[in-house]
């Protein structure tokens, strides 16, 4: 459905714009339909950089983005916004705080319901806020301030959710939510993939990509170093960053000792080794300004890594 | 990097003001019973601010002066009509100058010249000043530079000498050209303090989700940014609604005014001139001075109660 | 060093009321715990961190006491309590890494802390050096500015200048939440060895994050709604929680190993209540799956176990 085919983002900085900041490197991969695709970062690695490109909130410098096989830059954006959305990170800040939460719905009907009966868009609004479990009675005219920040999520997958979407952008969506509505909310999500909903679900948070995601992307300063299927990636990781992730991840019943003496016994042992390579060879490699290889190469089915440099000393 | 923090519930946040959501337009429908509710709403919350209606009412009492005192007083505010020096009497209502002139008649015509410049002047000052500031916040990039390189060239312009110039083409001035003059000079500072403003709220969430909803971007700057600055825009005409009485005063002092006519800020200045202060006239002064204040400052009060019917936040507080 | 809390009650004055931030709370602490203190936003664990070094001039002391080391800790006091600051009691607070005075070398911002609590700052060079090396900071960190350090570093560096003088007690509030996963468990990690190398006595960790307090606290306190819930060591809480409330956060926390697909985790309905004019009774009576006619008489925080203690007349 969404494909992403050597996407690059590239900033001008410095005085008179001289240096390059590459924020996304060379990125391709794909969503679905009905699958829910994490994509996996620590700050800076590009991740919101991304998903601003797919939401064409910010042109991307090479590459296209193309969905359902069409160049999205030639899509008209009305057309495109029925299609794909986004939700953000900070609900408060998501919302125009002089204004009710449902004006985030009046703003939809202005553009794309101008003409539907004030009863049937009432039943559409009611419909959307039932599916994602918000009680119209107590969500609607009331200001954001009014609200917890889970109700602000759910009013936006809500909105989300009135123009028929197939692809929806979760971007951090449930970092700034207290535990006990994380869940709540990343269950809609499942919910709303079942029914058929693509899902690129941004987030720092491994555990939350591992319960939500059936594939998954890792970033590392705007380049994958690796992709696949979510148990994959997860149980063997090949990368040395997504080795070096999953080791960091604090576990409830699991001391930080016991998962790296896990993984350090993982096939195959990294010593001296990069799967890239050694699969790949050398030859007719594109490489990016940094003198790494771009592309990816498939270690096993569904399951895709990049070169180990700069995280492994004279692997290649 | 995301943080994992909440912010304690209740903390009011430095939000914006701004007025309610107005009918959509391209609608065939009325606006929906949302709109009308939420324009009840400020307006009831309006009525009853001390503040608002306070200074409304002082703003509304100098406007009914400017109207009807020259019906009560038809004299021409410039003719010597009586004993110079006078303090106030039954003839003269506030007196008389060190020429002989009604200093009523002065005022309350002087009242409808100040208002007609502080509407006109400070009217197209803010009109233009604000646009170009939230084009240029808005938009960015190169079109940014280009305005704010167009802002601070007419900033550092020498107006007086620029007048000077302008004035020696003319032969008759009236006080529609010294509003325009007022308010094509004095925009520059509006603009900049609105950029900035923009700039922030730009980068808030909301104003990508405007986006997404396939806003287009005059909508977004005017439907969701404007109104989040309601009670700045607002200020910004207050204060270039002051500032082009004053500047008025200055060009009517020095001989750049309108051809033929009479200000508060002109009274202020002659009676200056003519050391009103030192013989004691203060009749000749206190009128205008007092006017000039109580005009601005109610704009100001009435400011600060509308902060807070257009800021949500503030009114659960 | 040992820290015992007795009913200890801070509220905050606001034009509405006072918010009853926190309503009494009895807990002790020995020498040599890491205690971490959990819970969700407007729990009142923030207050209870700042309120032992009368941190925030907006509290109001209303009751309780605290004694350390047998001797009372003057906390309604805030002149009395410069004695006891940064030689006692330490605070790392919350966002102090971004609190660093921009226009200041980190150096000399330190030499002027030193000086304000009369310590000679020259002298302490060669044992700052000495610090900076135990957590992995270099020396010229010192001729830097704050703006030149990544995240991780700045932390380091906060937690360096608030141990300098060796305090007995050590508070630190939310100092893994705005980090990245590698950072953290770093940040985590210099943590534990500052209390394992007798730089500091015991510490209160205040974190959301129960996983991270899962890794390097002995014991865990609870709290909700301006009360505690449950303290017990670790192992136990994590394992057997007691109270409905921990039971059920525990649960709603998503792990790697948990799919959405395989088990469905379920968040709390509901959320805390209001603490300007809180309910009588327990405050989790009307989010609780156990609350039966005795939950509208607050139950106390009574030890159950060894060192185990809990509020509530259906705990098992």
């Amino acid at each position: 459905m969404l494909t992403l085919d050597g996407i690059s983002k590239i900033y001008r900085v410095g005085t008179f714009g001289g240096t390059d900041l590459r924020a996304v490197q060379e990125v391709s991969f794909g969503v679905a339909t009905g699958e829910v695709v994490s994509l996996i970062g620590e700050s800076g690695s590009g991740k919101t950089t991304i998903g601003r490109m797919i939401l064409r909130l910010t042109p991307a410098t090479h590459g296209t983005i193309t969905f359902d096989g069409v160049d999205v830059a030639r899509l008209p954006r009305k057309d495109y916004y029925r299609r794909v959305q986004g939700v953000f990170q900070d609900p408060f800040s998501s919302y125009n705080p002089i204004f009710k939460a449902d004006h985030v719905f009046g703003m939809i009907r202005s553009v794309y319901f101008t003409a539907m009966p004030e009863d049937e868009w009432t039943r559409r609004v009611e419909g959307s806020l039932q599916a994602v479990g918000l009680d119209p009675g107590q969500v609607l005219h009331k200001y954001p301030h009014q609200l917890s920040g889970g109700q602000l999520q759910r009013l936006l997958i809500a909105r989300a959710l009135l123009l028929d979407i197939r692809l929806l952008v979760a971007d951090e969506i449930i970092s700034m939510l207290d535990a006990s509505t994380r869940i709540d909310v990343l269950n809609l999500l499942g919910d709303l993939k079942a029914r058929g909903l693509g899902i690129l679900f941004i987030t720092h948070d491994l555990s939350l990509g591992y319960y939500a995601s059936q594939r998954t992307v890792i970033l590392s300063h705007g380049r994958i170093v690796e992709m696949g299927a979510t148990e994959k990636v997860y149980r063997n990781p090949l990368h040395p960053y997504t080795r070096m992730l999953i080791a960091s991840v604090p576990h409830l019943h699991e001391k930080w000792s016991q998962v790296e003496a896990e993984l350090s016994g993982l096939e195959p042992p990294l010593a001296g080794r990069c799967v890239y390579h050694a699969m790949h060879g050398e030859a007719s490699n594109r490489t990016g300004a940094d003198g790494i290889p771009a592309g990816l190469v498939e270690a096993e089915e569904d399951h895709f890594v990049a070169c180990f440099r700069p995280y492994l000393e004279g692997a290649c | 990097m995301s943080v994992h923090v909440e912010a304690p519930r209740g903390t009011p946040g430095a939000h914006g003001p701004g007025p309610e959501a107005v009918a959509r337009p391209g609608e065939p429908v009325a606006p929906g019973p949302a709109a009308v509710r939420q324009r009840r709403e400020v307006l009831y919350f309006a009525m009853r601010d001390r503040r608002i209606i306070l200074g409304a009412a002082v703003v509304l009492f100098f406007v009914l002066m400017s109207i009807i005192g020259p019906l009560l007083d038809p004299t021409d505010p410039q003719a010597f009509v009586g004993p110079t020096g006078q303090a106030p009497n039954a003839d003269f209502w506030f007196g008389t100058t060190t020429f002989g002139q009604d200093v009523f008649a002065q005022f309350v015509f002087g009242l409808q010249a100040t208002f007609l410049v502080g509407l006109l002047g400070g009217g197209l000052a803010a009109i233009v000043g604000i646009t170009i500031g939230f084009v240029a916040g808005y938009r960015g990039g190169v079109v940014d530079e280009v305005l704010s390189m167009i802002t601070n060239v007419v900033l550092v312009i020498p107006t007086l000498a620029v007048l000077v110039v302008i004035a020696a083409f003319l032969s008759a001035r009236g006080v529609i050209i010294e509003a325009a003059f007022v308010g094509l000079t004095s925009w520059p500072w509006a603009a900049r303090a609105v950029r900035a403003q923009t700039f922030s709220l730009r980068s808030r969430e909301f104003v990508d989700l405007a986006r997404l909803s396939g806003l287009s971007s005059w909508r977004i700057i005017f439907r969701e940014i404007a109104p989040n600055m309601g009670s700045y825009l607002f200020m910004t005409f207050i204060l270039l609604f002051g500032g082009a009485i004053l500047i008025a005063a200055t060009l009517d002092f020095i001989g750049l005014g309108p051809t033929d006519g009479i200000s508060l800020g002109l009274m202020m200045n002659n009676a200056v001139l003519w050391s009103a202060l030192q013989l004691g006239l203060w009749w000749w002064f206190i009128p205008p001075g007092l006017g000039i204040t109580a005009i601005v400052g109610a704009l100001y009060v009435m400011n600060v109660g509308l902060d807070e019917i257009f800021n949500p936040k503030l009114r659960d507080m | 060093m040992s820290l015992q809390v007795t009913d200890l009650r801070v509220y905050y004055r606001t034009l509405a009321g006072d918010v009853k931030a926190l309503d009494g709370v009895t807990f002790a602490i020995a020498d040599g715990e890491i205690m971490g203190l959990a819970g969700e936003s407007g729990c009142g664990k923030s207050t209870l961190g700042k309120s032992l070094t009368h941190f925030d001039s907006r509290m109001r002391y209303i009751g309780g006491e605290a004694l350390l080391d047998g001797a009372p800790l003057p906390v309604m006091d805030s002149a009395a309590m410069d004695e006891f600051r940064f030689k006692a009691v330490s605070i790392i607070p919350q966002y102090a890494m971004s609190a660093m005075n921009p226009t200041r070398k980190i150096g000399r911002m330190t030499a002027d802390l030193l000086r304000s609590r009369g310590v000679n700052a020259a002298a302490m060079r060669p044992e700052i050096e000495r610090r900076l090396e135990l957590v992995g900071l270099e020396r010229s960190v010192l001729d830097r500015y704050p703006i030149e350090l990544s995240g991780g570093m700045k932390q380091r560096m906060v937690m360096v200048i608030s141990t300098l003088l060796d305090p007995s007690l050590l508070i630190a509030d939310e100092i893994t939440s705005a980090l990245d996963v590698s950072t953290q468990k770093a940040v985590a990690e210099t943590l534990v060895g500052f209390r394992d190398r007798k730089l500091v006595r015991s510490m209160m960790v205040i974190t959301h994050d129960m996983s991270i307090l899962s890794q390097i606290a002995d014991t865990i306190t609870v709290m909700y709604a301006g009360k505690l819930a449950e303290k017990a060591p670790t192992d136990r809480i994590i394992g057997e929680p007691s109270h409905p409330y921990t039971r059920l956060l525990i649960s709603s926390l998503p792990e790697v190993g948990v799919r959405y697909a395989d088990r469905r985790l379920s968040g709390i309905p509901g959320s805390p209540p209001p603490l300007l004019d809180p309910p009588v009774g327990c405050r989790f009576r009307m989010r609780c799956p156990l609350a039966s006619a005795a939950c509208e008489q607050e139950p106390p925080f009574v030890q159950v176990g060894q060192d185990h203690s809990v509020a509530c007349w259906n705990a098992e």
